[in-house]
């Protein structure tokens, strides 16, 4: 028996295994530490950087759900600049490989972002056109394939390291958006970011969360993200990041089994810190214990 | 961090107040009065419960709380014998000055954070403790037992904070100030010390509580607000609190 190659290679970046965290899950990489290091995933997505520094939304700002939860964050975040000076480069002294998530008002803040990460030491750019939970931004640009295609090209256009573009799940097509993004010149695709929903506490009779909506991750997104990773590998011929309720090996194993060709975890980290590395190891065990040598090799073609 | 369950037993029978004990059985037992365990209420809970340490003692941890939904209810279930699963002791929490003169201030389960420190400032601390009703009165003979006063009001005689503005002018009046306040309970009554400690000029830390996820300071959920220059920021309840200084925070 052959040990498989566990390493995956997005739009050329190697990762060293299939698993990622899932930006806004692990902040900057630092708080996960004392559990283990961030160079054992094959990447870590930081916490969305913008150009300026945003103070997020008024707390409540989570909400646990039936199998999963809510957050309203905002993107809180210090802003580029002090993130490349004092966040990225401890990150890059570790070995890790670091995929940076940006996010602007604007094309224009996109764009100006964008160039500021790209000449830094990070790996890749993704592109946050989904967050569900600031009124500029954020979802605005990834709900409409036009707009999908403009922030995608603007930024393509400005940049040299690879460009993964994130899609949102809270639209009617996913495969249409996913379209605009290759076409708009994308060099790999992240999905699902969170759905958007609600919670009422009917104890005080209002939403929950200050910000009223919040944006739902956990197991209980996984069937749709699944889903959606599906369809869209079947309709661009872009690398795929599966995400959404990753949260065991098996989870893994369908994101991965429906096109995906890395998964990121996320909420599943607030329960088990451990949860990638356990899952980096199922990932191991099952490919040597089923005959797979890559896991490419699991994606099923019809 | 996991350990074995001793005891979690009612504090009151006709009330939802627990004093879970467990031992640990893997992991260190380094916390800090103030510090807040991230335990984990078993399967089919995407989050964890924030619960502040009552007190620690040869390995033995000792997490009061009260059950106020499905995540707590869960908790109350756990048995002898059980497991109990947590991240490790986190967050900032009390400073200890064990030379001062110390006036503790707690409101109904807030409470629980200050236990520890009667135990450790001794007769050099009083205490006043609020709760809703003559009939919800816990743990009082305990803060009794460590510190050299303890007073208790119930909601129907009015607010913890009266007790707290009677103990400072007494302070006051016979020359002897208390060096420092730590104080956990509701924002509003939290406030109000705040406000207290200004007036008697008395360093005051607070121990706040926040709707939280990841509990190790990386998601950015629990936040509350901290004055910054002229305005305030937003900072992490789980690694930049659980307790601030009262002159930190921006009241609303």
């Amino acid at each position: 028996m052959t040990m498989p190659d566990m390493s995956v290679d997005i739009a050329g970046v190697k990762l060293k295994n299939p698993v990622i965290t899932a930006s806004g899950t692990c902040g900057y990489g630092r708080e996960y530490l004392t559990f283990y290091a961030p160079e054992e995933l094959g990447a870590i997505t930081v916490k969305c950087v913008t150009l300026e520094p945003r103070e997020g939304n008024p707390p409540p700002r989570v909400a646990e759900t039936p199998g999963g939860m809510l957050n309203a964050i905002g993107l809180q975040n210090p802003g580029a600049r002090y993130f490349l000076e004092n966040e990225l480069p401890w990150l890059k002294s570790r070995g890790a490989t670091v995929i940076v998530n940006i996010a602007g008002n604007t094309v224009e803040e996109y764009v100006k972002v964008a160039e500021l990460i790209d000449e830094s030491s990070s790996d890749m750019i993704e592109l946050n056109i989904s967050c569900p939970n600031v009124k500029k931004g954020g979802i605005a640009f990834g709900v409409d394939p036009a707009a999908v295609e403009a922030v995608t090209r603007a930024v393509k256009g400005a940049v040299k390291k690879p460009l993964i573009v994130k899609l949102s799940p809270n639209v009617t097509d996913i495969t249409e958006i996913a379209r605009a993004a290759e076409a708009g010149g994308a060099d790999a695709l992240s999905l699902i970011n969170t759905l958007l929903g609600m919670k009422i506490d009917v104890k005080a009779r209002k939403p929950l969360l200050a910000n009223m909506t919040g944006g739902l991750s956990g197991p209980a997104v996984l069937p749709v993200a699944v889903r959606m990773v599906w369809q869209v590998s079947r309709a661009v011929k872009l690398p795929i990041i599966g995400m959404g309720g990753v949260h065991d090996t098996e989870s893994a194993l369908e994101m991965l089994m429906a096109g995906a060709d890395a998964v990121a975890v996320g909420t599943a980290m607030f329960y088990d810190p451990y949860a990638p590395i356990k899952i980096r190891d199922g990932l191991l065990r099952f490919c040597r214990e089923n005959g797979y040598r890559s896991p490419s090799e699991l994606k099923i073609k019809e | 961090m996991t350990g074995i369950v001793l005891s979690n037993n009612k504090i009151l029978s006709y009330a939802n107040y627990y004093d879970l004990r467990f031992k640990i059985t893997e992991g260190e037992d380094k916390a800090y009065p103030g510090q807040f365990l991230h335990i984990s209420c078993g399967p089919g809970f995407t989050l964890r419960r924030p619960l502040s340490i009552c007190e620690v003692e040869g390995g033995v941890y000792r997490v009061c709380y009260e059950v106020r939904g499905r995540g707590t209810e869960r908790l109350s279930k756990l048995e002898p014998g059980d497991i109990v699963d947590t991240l490790p002791p986190a967050g900032r929490g009390f400073s200890l000055r064990e030379e001062c003169r110390a006036l503790l201030v707690g409101g109904g389960i807030g409470i629980y954070p200050l236990l520890w420190l009667a135990k450790l400032y001794g007769k050099r601390a009083d205490a006043m403790l609020g709760f809703r009703s003559r009939a919800l009165v816990h743990m009082d003979a305990e803060f009794a037992a460590h510190c050299e006063n303890v007073g208790v009001i119930t909601d129907e005689d009015g607010f913890v904070t009266r007790l707290a503005e009677e103990a400072l002018a007494m302070a006051a009046g016979q020359g002897r100030q208390y060096e420092v306040i730590h104080a956990c309970g509701p924002k509003p009554m939290l406030r109000s010390i705040a406000a207290l400690a200004e007036r008697y000029g008395v360093s005051c830390e607070v121990s706040l509580e926040e709707r939280m996820a990841c509990g190790v300071g990386a998601c950015m959920g629990c936040v509350c607000k901290i004055k910054s220059g002229g305005a305030y920021e937003y900072k992490r309840v789980c690694a930049d609190g659980p307790v601030f200084d009262a002159r930190e925070v921006a009241w609303e």
